[in-house]
């Protein structure tokens, strides 16, 4: 039992009906069963009147296992799936950097390398785009760290499995 | 026609028959259409009773329970109502009027943020946005709390929807594309159980609140003589098999029988049905049943494996799983098993001291043994394990009790709900003194309707229970638990408010006083029960401990 128990990450993708009041129903139920939640992205998906929601959850396989099926529970929900596994997981970053003539240059290049995208260039600053795995960004902003983060804004994750599998209302 | 009309004529269609409430402002159209209808509807005092009512109408009928109250503090009031029927899974309706929508989010005038509030204490719940989702929300509501495992479902409707023109086309179907419980049960997973039932040779059944609510008695009571084997029930169970049946080892756990919980400490296979073992029932769940293996049986999937390790889990309607193994077990004799609890059983009767004081324990007897038909409501704390002790339920939805959130005030209202369900049984709330003060304005309602509710006060002027407690884990430090009312007169307050009040002292005039309330047919009767003060319930399993480590009192 304890093997299997281990705490770790998990991303949970749910599909729900696109209804006012769901978002708090989700995160009420987290609430109050104490349920650790990381991140929680929404938005539509090819049908207006379904969303997805992408929970990176922390906690072992037990409580993992709850809250999906507290999830399911809920009566706007469709579709609960574990999808931490062979999947494609993305996020969105903004970052703004301190730049001067000095350092613009070397930040630009940087960028270039993760494949992020200049958005914005002032004086003294530059807002830079990037998206990727948890791993890439973290490793993009700990080199901007050098040059002075001034502003950092994260989506959260979402995430798509790889191949025939989909989590969609009529497979 | 008017929404308030919709609202109404939707009920109807619904089939409710009684609705309880208190009007208000916002919901004054919704009493406006009702003026004009058959359904009949009882004004509680207390938004919290109308809704504890319309959960014990719902309890004792097996029937969706309704109640109405108005926006801001009547829909606040109706909180502790909804949570308890939440917890113990109770089917019920609320609406609650809601200020106009274009006042709403402006701190109006009694505005409350009421599905805001109640989100994590109702099964599901609705504000209606715009007019066209009124009739399919009333539709759905129904549909939730009734099905799959019930729940209360609340409806939040704006005022000025119920005076605007609504279209009347009441749904014939629901569209809930995630809402689809699982009634049938995994084919595999049931001839696993079968197997295991079959290789057992100590096993005992668990028989929780879900058979009751599935209506599954009797597929439970075939299933215990085929294998067979003894039942213990949660509180929430009793009654889903007659406590007067050879097999029925009677309810389990904090104050549960010695027999009932060696029973269950010692089987090699627990059959959990319908129930989600709390913590009242299990103790400590590190040394519940640690010999066996579980089955569990229940409509809820997040309940499987929720708070106990499971071996067999089936997902679905307890009388169909039940059904579907009854198919394919057959009986086996396990004699030692059944010695060791029949041992147990005369080792370690229930009991308590029998001299000339006046016990709460053969009080809840006479009331078993005078009325055994009597639907028995209770409040909470050691009134409530008392009764569930001592009256040994006979049939589904006798003994009705707050058995999760354990609301005091919760006995007597719902008492009224299970009378107005069954106007012609004998309803008796086994009350504390404390928890009958909580609602004890309900006796206006009584009078008014002429609902014959007989209140038991087990009159020990303590908060008894948590006294217990402070005498066996506080050193007997009384911290707030003295009611010092010894010239408080319940028997006055009785006839105050119009109804009859009873005074009974010694136990040669329990028997009479009993005879004299059932007479009673038009009025509530309190029977103010002066008893021992310092009366334990035992025997106990203190919280925390396993079910084997039982204190039992002195005789
Ligand atoms: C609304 C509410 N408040 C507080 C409690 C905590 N509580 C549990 S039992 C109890 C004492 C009940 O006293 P009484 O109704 O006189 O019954 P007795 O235990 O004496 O039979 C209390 C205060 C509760 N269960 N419900």
């Amino acid at each position: 039992m304890s093997n299997n128990n281990k705490r770790s990450k998990y991303t949970i993708s749910v599909l729900v009906e696109n209804k006012p009041g769901v978002l708090a129903r989700v995160s009420s139920l987290f609430r109050r069963r104490n349920f650790n939640i990381e991140s929680l992205t929404v938005g539509t998906t090819d049908r207006e009147d379904i969303s997805r929601m992408t929970i990176v959850v922390n906690g072992d396989t037990k409580m993992v296992e709850q809250v999906m099926k507290q999830l399911n529970k809920l009566i706007e929900i469709i579709k609960v799936s574990d999808v931490t596994e062979n999947s494609v997981e993305r996020e969105l970053v903004l970052i703004k950097v301190k730049a001067t003539s000095e350092t613009r240059g070397e930040i630009v290049e940087l960028a270039n390398i993760f494949r992020g995208r200049v958005v914005d260039v002032s004086k003294d600053s530059l807002i830079i785009e990037l998206t990727g795995d948890e791993d890439k960004i973290r490793a993009f902003v700990n080199l901007m760290r050098q040059f002075g983060i001034r502003e950092l804004a994260r989506t959260g994750k979402v995430a798509m499995q790889r191949g025939e599998k989909i989590v969609a209302l009529n497979p | 026609m008017r929404g308030a009309d919709a609202i109404v004529k939707a009920l109807e269609e619904e089939g409710v028959k009684t609705i309880f409430g208190i009007p208000g402002g916002a919901i004054i159209e919704v009493y406006d259409a009702l003026y004009d209808s058959q359904i009949t509807h009882i004004l509680t005092r207390h938004e919290q009773a109308a809704v504890h009512a319309a959960d014990g109408y719902a309890r004792a009928s097996g029937k969706t329970g309704v109640a109405f109250t108005t926006s801001g503090p009547g829909a606040t009031n109706a909180v502790t109502g909804l949570a308890t029927a939440y917890m113990d899974s109770s089917p019920i309706v609320v609406l609650t009027g809601q200020v106009p929508r274009s006042l709403i989010g402006y701190d109006a005038f009694q505005e409350a943020d009421i599905t805001g509030i109640t989100m994590p204490i109702t099964k599901h719940n609705y504000i209606i946005h715009k007019p066209e989702e009124l009739l399919p929300s009333i539709k759905e509501a129904f549909y939730i709390a009734s099905t799959g495992r019930p729940g209360p479902v609340l409806i939040d409707v704006p005022k000025d929807i119920t005076a605007i023109d609504v279209e009347y086309n009441y749904p014939k179907k629901v569209n809930l594309p995630g809402y689809k419980p699982n009634l049938k049960g995994h084919p595999k997973q049931i001839k696993r159980a079968a197997q295991l039932i079959m290789e057992s040779e100590r096993p005992i059944i668990l028989a929780g609140g879900g058979v009751i609510l599935s209506n599954a008695s009797d597929e439970l009571v075939k299933l215990a003589e085929t294998i067979p084997a003894h039942v213990v029930t949660t509180l929430m169970g009793k009654g889903s098999i007659p406590e007067t049946h050879p097999l029925c080892l009677g309810f389990v756990g904090m104050h549960g029988s010695k027999y009932a919980n060696y029973a269950l400490t010692e089987c090699d296979l627990v059959i959990a049905v319908g129930t989600r073992f709390s913590d009242r029932t299990t103790g400590n769940v590190e040394s519940f049943a640690p010999y066996a293996k579980i089955i569990h049986i229940d409509v809820d999937p997040a309940e499987i494996g929720k708070n106990v390790r499971v071996d067999v889990p089936i997902v679905g309607d307890a009388k169909n799983v039940l059904s579907s193994l009854l198919k394919i077990i057959s009986y086996k004799k396990r004699k030692e098993w059944e010695d060791r609890i029949a041992s147990w059983r005369t080792k370690y009767p229930l009991r308590y001291r029998k001299d000339d004081k006046l016990r709460p324990q053969y009080i809840i007897e006479r009331i078993f043994e005078i009325e055994p038909d009597t639907i028995v409501t209770t409040e909470v704390g050691q009134n409530q394990m008392w009764a569930a002790q001592y009256f040994k339920t006979k049939y589904p939805r006798q003994f009705i009790s707050s058995g999760g959130l354990g609301t005091m005030g919760f006995g007597f209202p719902a008492a009224i709900g299970a009378q107005m369900a069954f106007p012609e049984k004998n309803v008796v709330d086994v009350a504390g003194d404390g928890s009958f003060l909580m609602n004890i304005q309900e006796l206006a309602t009584c009078v008014d309707f002429n609902i014959p509710v007989k209140i038991a006060i087990m009159n020990n002027q303590f908060l008894g229970m948590v006294r217990q407690w402070q005498e066996l884990f506080y050193k007997e430090r009384y911290s707030a638990t003295c009611l010092r009312c010894k010239e408080m007169r319940f028997d006055k307050i009785a006839e105050g408010f119009g109804g009859v009040g009873i005074v009974v002292e010694r136990p040669s005039e329990v028997d009479e006083a009993l005879k004299e309330a059932f007479e009673i047919r038009d009025r509530p009767v309190v029977i103010d029960f002066r008893v021992e003060r310092l009366e334990n319930v035992y025997p106990m399993v203190p919280a925390g401990a396993g079910l084997n480590q039982i204190i039992d009192g002195e005789y």
